[in-house]
């Protein structure tokens, strides 16, 4: 199917809309991924759908030239499952951000991952508003001092890697904006997965949040901090390969030194795993007491929301037949009054 | 003999013709009221009797029982006339408790029968409905009823003895036996009720059975007992002939929408959140899946608003419906739909407010909300069905506006009309007009497509996302005309906001003249919208009846009104206008027709009755 399509390039995935965000800014990365990537999926261009919220991150869709929708603040779920439930045969996927997604829009994340829609949720952290200039986001770490809070946040954040597993998404993913390889073979993961993927991405707002995540994507020093999650694998990283992570007798996890240890000790991945602990317990490493897993931390199949709402559809029309409306008006009792 | 078998003699009784009769069953919430007046409305309108109901039930699922607040109750009209309205005032008032009895009883008309279960009437459930001593010991409160106390729970008990149930299974027949007490009392025939038994119960023999032998009961009692030495029966109503059903406006809207679904070229979404007194409209759609309807609980009302833009965009009939605090959530998503220009119908069935007011109560306050209840310049049709059955086109006109003009609708049902019931003519589905739903299928400049490029209507196309070549995007931002691209400019900022009114006001070119009942000009003209018109269609007749010179204008489209309502209303020396609202329509009225409207407002979650319609009236007219 997909040979006889016209062969699409990354050109045909950009609008003729000038890009404003600000120079520099990690979205642009993330953009020219995303349009790398699409046209590997062996779908034609008018099947995608992009939905956004509000921020930064949610003018996404105006620089894609697929169909789009540029919402409210924290609906972009929500949009996306109508979308979804009016036109099953498209891929969507929703842009959002930090904000958008974890705060104002928490609660449409969560329902839209349990119920398994298939859809893609990108995920744009750079810990901060940055659209309204600079306050301080439910992911900037404790004590982060902002425009709202000169005294340092006394909010503890929440970890959206954390947040999706607990609401046992079926995906579950994070990447970096810069480290763009990885980052375009984790989204093409995510838009090969049937059910709702989310994409953790440590994007870097250079004007309100600079340098957020150069721990984990400055060469030099990101080897030492991150760890490349592989199924089957075990979790080694360093500059020299020359760390692991096991778990200690607590079940806990606990850097070590690969020298005096077989790397069979180590703590093994399985995304695919269908108990979520272990890839609740990799969501919990956080910088700088551990290094942080990038990629797919879960990676498993359940029921799709679309699919079994549009089972059940066809179930009532092969059980009951196609609607009949004269049948429905004369349902229930009905008398006749004579001429 | 056991109360349940059939009399022995038929002898003594006599049998009056009435025209219309108002009862009304009421008592505990547990007690099976609602179950009982809708078998009563059932029973009649298979019968032939224009009927129409008003259920009255408390918020609360089991408030404590016994107590006044927890009372539950279901009035119904039935008549051999053409009638509008479940009555001002009843003729027969059931209580099966004390409280009932208190909360009730002040609407029993002089001279009017009160059947009361005097079991019920002991010491804890006095004491629970605020009675210092027991009202039916020769109270003067009762002197100017009819009272017949009958030892309901008692008989009950013995109509089921033998079938092994306990004391508290049998006593949940107790509504059966009030039933076919009052079924006896008008000559009512309770097959079907019988019928409905065995079908409901059907997985529980032993309850059908019982439920249908304290349905018979009742009725022996009534035929056997010296006390009821009349009864009463009234005729079929001459209704235009045709096949009827009986409907509730719920369901007529679920019904207009399956029928939308499968007339037009388009599927319908429907996305709503659990609130009363809506919920019923998500509960019959989700059964017409067969139909093309789809059906999404959403996780909260502005999900449920989000989703049904998103709907739209995919190329769906979408559909949402909440009440007054649901529709609150919805505003900004409401906004978007706007602004977005996408078809969309949101239901508000309207109910006591502000806040959570009265959740199972009427109201028609939402009319400024729906009108203005968004941020920036947002206006959007609003249309008001008027009765349970035009629910049933009212939905379809609505679904139909939104999509020949691409905006969103809102629809303003009300708790009185969608669960009041009423016969109805069941139409002939080859008859209905189904909804042409224009996609658009290739670029219309040339070769590119733009998006908010409009026809002489100013409406723009619909373009379902997996259509090749019109890939677009659209969002809440202002937009340049055309190609819908961002664009801030204060002189687009202008054009937008002008061409959107514009094209909302057109929608009055596309919509009927508003139609009058009685002359073209008069003394008075009687200006109502949605559910109240019943009330002032009757009061309205009443009064023309007594020569006096007034005409009824009943809005079914309140924005944007008729091309020829102002020319209607300046035919008139005075104009009055009856709301459940604190002078809502009146304030529109006012200030676009510079005319000075009188406001009649009643505000206390019930319909108006219609004698305090037509005292208005002749208030009004007198002044």
């Amino acid at each position: 199917m997909s040979t006889l399509l016209p062969q699409l390039t990354a050109k045909d995935f950009a609008s003729d809309q000038e890009i404003r965000w600000c120079p520099r800014c990690g979205d642009y990365s993330i953009l020219a991924q995303m349009k790398k990537v699409l046209p590997e999926l062996g779908i034609p261009r008018e099947q995608f759908c992009f939905v956004s919220g509000i921020g930064c991150s949610s003018r996404f869709p105006y620089y894609m030239n697929t169909y789009g929708f540029h919402s409210i603040h924290g609906r972009a779920p929500a949009v996306a499952s109508g979308v979804k439930l009016a036109n099953p045969d498209l891929q969507v996927w929703v842009i959002t951000g930090d904000g958008d997604a974890l705060s104002i829009g928490g609660n449409h994340l969560m329902h839209a991952i349990r119920r398994n829609l298939d859809i893609n949720i990108v995920l744009f952290n750079n810990q901060i508003y940055g659209l309204t200039k600079g306050q301080y986001s439910p992911t900037s770490p404790l004590g982060s001092k902002t425009k709202s809070t000169p005294y340092g946040s006394v909010d503890n954040p929440l970890n959206p890697l954390s947040v999706a597993i607990g609401c046992e998404a079926t995906f579950v993913a994070r990447a970096v904006d810069v480290d763009t390889r990885h980052l375009a073979a984790t989204l093409r993961r995510a838009a090969n997965h049937k059910g709702t993927s989310f994409v953790e991405v440590y994007q870097d707002c250079n004007v309100f949040n600079s340098g957020a995540f150069y721990y984990a994507s400055k060469k030099g020093e990101k080897e030492e901090n991150i760890i490349y999650l592989e199924h089957g694998k075990p979790l080694i990283f360093g500059k020299q390969r020359d760390k692991g992570v096991r778990l200690n007798a607590h079940g806990r996890p606990e850097v070590v030194d690969l020298s005096g240890i077989s790397e069979d000790d180590l703590l093994f991945h399985d995304e695919e795993a269908e108990d979520p602990s272990l890839a609740f317990l990799l969501a919990q490493m956080r910088h700088p007491e551990f290094p942080e897993p990038l990629g797919v931390l879960r990676n498993v199949s359940r029921t799709v929301y679309d699919q079994a709402v549009r089972d059940q559809v066809s179930h009532a029309k092969e059980t009951l037949g196609e609607g009949d409306l004269e049948k429905l008006f004369n349902s229930g009792d009905t008398w006749v009054v004579e001429e | 003999m056991s109360v349940a078998d059939p009399p022995a003699s038929p002898e003594g009784r006599s049998k009056e013709a009435l025209d219309t009769v108002v009862i009304r069953f009421c008592g505990d919430s547990g007690d099976g009221m609602q179950l009982a007046g809708t078998q009563f409305t059932n029973v009649s309108a298979v019968f032939g009797n224009d009927v129409s109901t008003l259920p009255d039930f408390p918020a609360e699922i089991r408030a404590p029982i016994g107590t006044v607040a927890g009372v539950s109750g279901f009035q119904i009209c039935f008549s051999s006339k053409d009638i509008f309205t479940p009555g001002d005032e009843v003729d027969t008032l059931v209580a099966m408790n004390p409280a009932a009895l208190k909360s009730n009883v002040a609407d029993l008309k002089r001279g009017g029968t009160l059947i009361v279960n005097e079991d019920a009437f002991e010491a804890s459930n006095l004491k629970k409905a605020g009675y210092d001593h027991n009202p039916l010991d020769g109270d003067e409160a009762l002197a100017a009823y009819r009272v017949h106390k009958v030892p309901m729970t008692r008989l009950t008990r013995d109509s089921v003895e033998g079938l092994g149930l306990s004391q508290s299974e049998a006593d949940r027949s107790k509504n059966f036996f009030a039933l076919g007490l009052v079924y006896w009392l008008y000559d009512r025939d309770s097959k079907p009720t019988e019928d409905w038994v065995q079908t409901k119960f059907a997985k529980k023999p032993e309850i059908a059975e019982a439920n249908i032998r304290a349905l018979k009961g009742g009725s022996n009692f009534g035929f056997s007992t010296e006390a009821f030495t009349v009864h009463y029966e009234v005729p079929p109503a001459k209704l235009a002939p045709g096949k009827y059903r009986k409907i509730t406006g719920n369901e007529a809207v679920a019904m207009g929408l399956a029928t939308a679904a499968r007339l037009s070229n388009a599927d319908v979404v429907f996305s709503g959140y659990p609130i009363t007194p809506a919920s019923d409209i998500l509960h019959e759609l989700s059964k017409f899946k067969h139909f093309g309807v789809t059906t999404f609980q959403a996780e909260d009302e502005i999900a449920a608003m989000s989703a049904t833009c998103g709907a739209a965009f995919g190329g769906a009939m979408a559909v949402t419906a909440s009440s007054g605090p649901g529709i609150c959530l919805k505003g900004e998503a409401m906004g978007l739909g706007m602004i977005t220009e996408l078809p969309m119908v949101i239901i508000d069935v309207q109910r006591g407010g502000p806040s959570t007011g009265l959740p199972t109560k009427t109201e028609q306050s939402d009319l400024l909300l729906a009108m203005f209840g968004r941020n920036g310049e947002s206006p959007l049709p609003v249309i008001a069905p008027q009765t349970p059955g035009d629910c049933f086109w009212a939905i379809q006109e609505a679904m139909r506006v939104a999509v020949e003009f691409m905006t969103p609708v809102l629809l303003l049902s009300d708790g009185y009309i969608a669960n009041g019931a009423e016969p109805w003519m069941v139409p002939k589905a080859s008859d209905i007009e189904p909804i042409k739903v224009d996609f658009l299928t290739g670029p219309n400049v040339g070769e590119e497509f733009h998006p908010y490029l409009r026809d002489e209507r100013l409406v723009r196309p619909w373009a379902a996302p997996g259509t090749p070549g019109l890939e677009h995007r659209v969002g809440g931002l202002e937009k340049k005309d055309g190609t819908g691209n961002v664009e801030y400019s204060p002189e687009n900022h202008q054009h937008m906001s002008d061409i959107r009114a514009r094209k909302i006001a057109n929608v009055a070119e596309f919509i009927p003249e508003q139609e009058i009942d009685g002359p073209e000009s008069g003394d008075l003209l009687v200006l109502s919208w949605g559910g109240t018109f019943g009330s002032c269609r009757t009061a309205v007749r009443q009064a023309q009846e007594d020569g006096k010179s007034v005409t009824h204008a009943h809005l079914r489209y309140l924005n944007p009104f008729p091309r020829n309502l102002e020319t209607i209303i300046r035919n008139f020396k005075k104009v009055l206008i009856p709301e459940l609202n604190l002078g809502q329509l009146s304030l529109m009225i006012r200030s676009k027709y510079l005319v000075d409207a009188v406001s009649y407002n009643k505000i206390q979650g019930k319909p108006f009755k219609v004698v305090e319609v037509l005292n208005k009236i002749n208030d009004v007219l007198k002044s």
